[in-house]
């Protein structure tokens, strides 16, 4: 019997943390996997620094609309938490948030953090990791995109060997140490999300 | 058959390729950059054409009609205001007509996320009187490329395929097809393509008399498709490209679904909305953009006995793009559930830190110090960022080139300071001929041009007036040569900087101040390395 699985995941940052890299990882795994696959991003002025978001949806169904409609997303995953809360009218009442707690600060009103995390955790189910930190370890400072993801692992529908076959194909091109320490950054977050 | 993720910017791309391209060229511009990028980065892999980045979109669509003529296909891509630049030969290419299949590629962005304004380019389609296709999805952004190039050679017309951000800018699935040959050259016959007063007028008579075949064209087409449910006879929808698809998202698959009309081909096919019409009592419009179909079909009048309601009536919003839950109340549907949002600090684009731009503006700004009427005259690029604060240091951005033109009026009807700063890019794109102008009438201006070697703000394109090259031109355009002063935006330099700044203020007559210092983002791309992307 075919039973429907789907999955509405908003991805979201500051331009230049990698948001798309992440998309490209849970795509490619979703598509292996024989699911259909829509994903919307945005180019162009806001990559700039700005606020970067991306709708990723995932199926066994025909996906129609290339956005996620608000109260629709099961899962908003943030390389940053102040991005994470932009989208919270997004996710459905039972959805969950999976984000780093480094503030990414290079705007002059940004709120305090403790008061941002408790937010985050103000949902229920919410994974908070410190991807600086644990990206750091991994050995590659800008790995934090990987570590969030690797963090949100157990609550994708895609199997945790297909991201990790992607991140190869991702990351070869830049050298094995790069690879390395991006497959590292992946565990070293799922670790902390358990 | 085989299946690939691509961008709806990219499945056209590889379907004009799959469809025998010969040529291509661009000028970079959200949401169209991508479609470029694609076929530079796939050239030998999925085909082998040219693709190339012309100077502005006027010159890239006189190169594509150029390719049409001597029979290739061809396409040439920019954004909705990359039309406007090239409006002139878009209008005549009509008449002209196509020899070689020509398709030429317009991403909208509506609500502006990366624009100075929101235009929708099917008014362009009708005003040159030629077929355009509109997506809802990336296989038919796929399957439109290569219909659309059949049809431009059927009926020997440019044909046009309308984009838009949201289309443009996701990734789906698509199925590809074989690629088919190349056409062999033929040029065209010189009485089509030689527009004097009298020939000019057949080739107009030529397309009014095409004009019905190009509606039977629409209606026989299978991107325009229209399901009746019969047990619904009180509402209906006609549907436009991704508006289609926000409407299918929410539709109940059950007896109350709504008859629906999906449009994805135009000249509109007039029988299958008179069918729907007859059908239905209420019919919601939905389109992205501008309501192109709701004023076409309700007229001045209305229909008598319907009632059509869209983004005209308030049932959606009057500007901006359409959304999975704007479309929602529109269709009688309660919104979802969803969590509160809270008011959050604004996170908007802005200059990297460390940006060559960020220097030349402090500099500026300083220098501008002692003179309150003062006046930057700005364009678009990353440095049109510079009107935030911390920089506040920009006062104009209108469209592409315009800073100079506008300050050298402004200086003619007294304002003083008047500063114009353009990136080289832009000007290279649409400011020479405006500093031409302003040499001639040696204006008291400052002309400020921000070389950072590359196209930044749409993801690093090669420019063609950079370095000593630049210098050249502005040189050739008629600036005497003490005039043009060239600084590093550096802190280390801002002194020196700032007092170059001065003396051309204080100069009367025209001036070029050349801001050098490669993006760092260029610099980044050129030495990559670590985690994100």
């Amino acid at each position: 019997m075919n039973t429907i699985r789907k999955q509405d995941i908003i991805l979201a940052g500051v331009g230049g943390q990698g948001i798309l890299s992440i998309a490209f990882v849970i795509d490619n795994a979703a598509l292996k996997e024989g699911l259909n696959v829509k994903q919307a991003e945005v180019h162009g002025m806001a990559q700039r620094g700005g606020a970067v978001q991306s709708h990723l949806r995932l199926s066994t169904e025909r996906i129609w609309s290339d956005l996620i409609p608000r109260g629709g997303a099961d899962l908003i995953l943030s390389v940053e938490p102040l991005e994470a809360l932009r989208y919270l009218d997004f996710l459905k009442p039972d959805g969950k948030i999976v984000t780093s707690s480094n503030p990414f600060v290079n705007i002059p009103d940004y709120p305090e953090i403790g008061g941002v995390l408790a937010k985050v955790r103000a949902i229920p189910g919410s994974v908070i990791v410190d991807a600086e930190k644990l990206a750091k370890e991994a050995g590659a400072s800008r790995a934090q995109n990987t570590v969030i993801l690797g963090a949100a692992a157990k609550h994708l529908i895609v199997d945790e060997e297909s991201l990790k076959d992607y991140i190869r194909v991702l990351f070869e091109k830049r050298g094995e140490k790069i690879l390395s320490a991006n497959l590292k950054a992946f565990d070293l977050g799922r670790a902390a999300a358990e | 058959m085989s299946k690939e993720i691509l961008l709806g910017d990219e499945a056209i791309a590889l379907g004009a390729v799959q469809a025998g391209l010969t040529a291509a060229y661009s000028y970079p511009g959200t949401p169209a950059s991508e479609i470029m990028e694609y076929l530079i980065r796939s050239n030998v892999r999925v085909g082998k054409y040219v693709a190339a980045w012309s100077v502005n979109e006027k010159t890239a669509f006189e190169e594509a009609l150029g390719v049409s003529y001597a029979g290739g296909r061809s396409l040439v891509s920019f954004k909705h205001v990359g039309l406007n630049v090239a409006a002139d030969p878009f209008m005549s290419a009509a008449l002209t007509g196509a020899n070689g299949g020509f398709i030429v590629v317009v991403a909208d962005d509506p609500s502006m996320h990366s624009s100075q304004n929101e235009q929708d380019s099917r008014f362009y389609a009708q005003f040159a009187l030629i077929p355009c296709f509109e997506p809802a999805d990336h296989q038919e952004a796929y399957d439109m490329a290569r219909e659309a190039y059949e049809l431009s050679e059927r009926f020997n017309l440019p044909v046009m395929m309308r984009m838009t951000t949201r289309i443009s800018h996701s990734r789906a699935g698509v199925e590809t097809r074989p690629t088919r040959d190349k056409n062999p050259l033929h040029s065209g016959a010189r009485e089509c393509w030689t527009l004097l007063p009298h020939l000019a007028r057949g080739r107009y008579r030529r397309v009014l008399d095409l004009q019905p075949e190009l509606v039977k064209m629409s209606e026989e087409s299978p991107f325009n498709k229209l399901v009746l449910n019969p047990d619904n006879k009180s509402f209906g929808v006609i549907a436009s490209g991704i508006a289609y698809n926000y409407v299918m998202e929410n539709c109940p698959d059950d007896p109350t679904r709504p008859s629906i009309l999906k449009i994805g081909a135009y000249p509109l096919p007039e029988v299958l909305i008179r069918r729907l019409f007859d059908h239905v009592d209420t019919i919601l419009i939905a389109e992205e953009g501008a309501p192109f179909i709701e004023q076409a079909v309700k007229g001045m009048f209305g229909v008598a006995g319907k009632k059509i309601i869209g983004r005209l009536t308030g049932h959606l919003p009057r500007a901006g793009e359409l959304s999975p839950e704007t479309v929602r109340p529109a269709l009688g549907l309660k919104p979802l559930d969803r969590r509160a949002l809270d008011k959050l600090a604004g996170r908007p684009p802005q200059l990297c830190t460390g940006c060559p731009h960020t220097d030349t503006f402090k500099a500026l700004k300083q220098a501008l110090k002692d003179y309150p009427g003062g006046t930057v005259f700005s364009d678009i690029g990353c440095y049109t960022l510079g009107y935030f604060p911390p920089h506040n240091a920009i006062d104009t951005c209108v469209c592409m080139g315009a800073s100079i033109g506008m300050a050298k009026g402004a200086s003619e009807a007294g304002l003083f300071p008047a500063i114009a700063v353009i990136g080289d890019s832009t000007f290279g794109h649409s400011g020479m001929t405006a500093l031409r102008s302003a040499a001639v009438a040696d204006a008291n201006m400052v002309l400020v041009i921000l070389d950072n070697c590359t196209t930044a703000m749409t993801g690093g394109q090669p420019t063609f007036a950079t370095g000593d090259r630049l210098l050249a031109i502005v040189e050739g355009l008629g600036v005497p040569k003490d005039r043009i002063r060239v600084i590093t935006p550096l802190p280390k330099f801002h002194e020196a900087n700032v007092k170059v700044f001065q003396e051309e203020i204080a100069h009367k007559g025209i001036s070029v101040i050349v801001a050098v210092r490669e993006c760092l983002e260029e610099a980044k791309r050129k030495n990559k390395a670590g985690g994100a992307q």
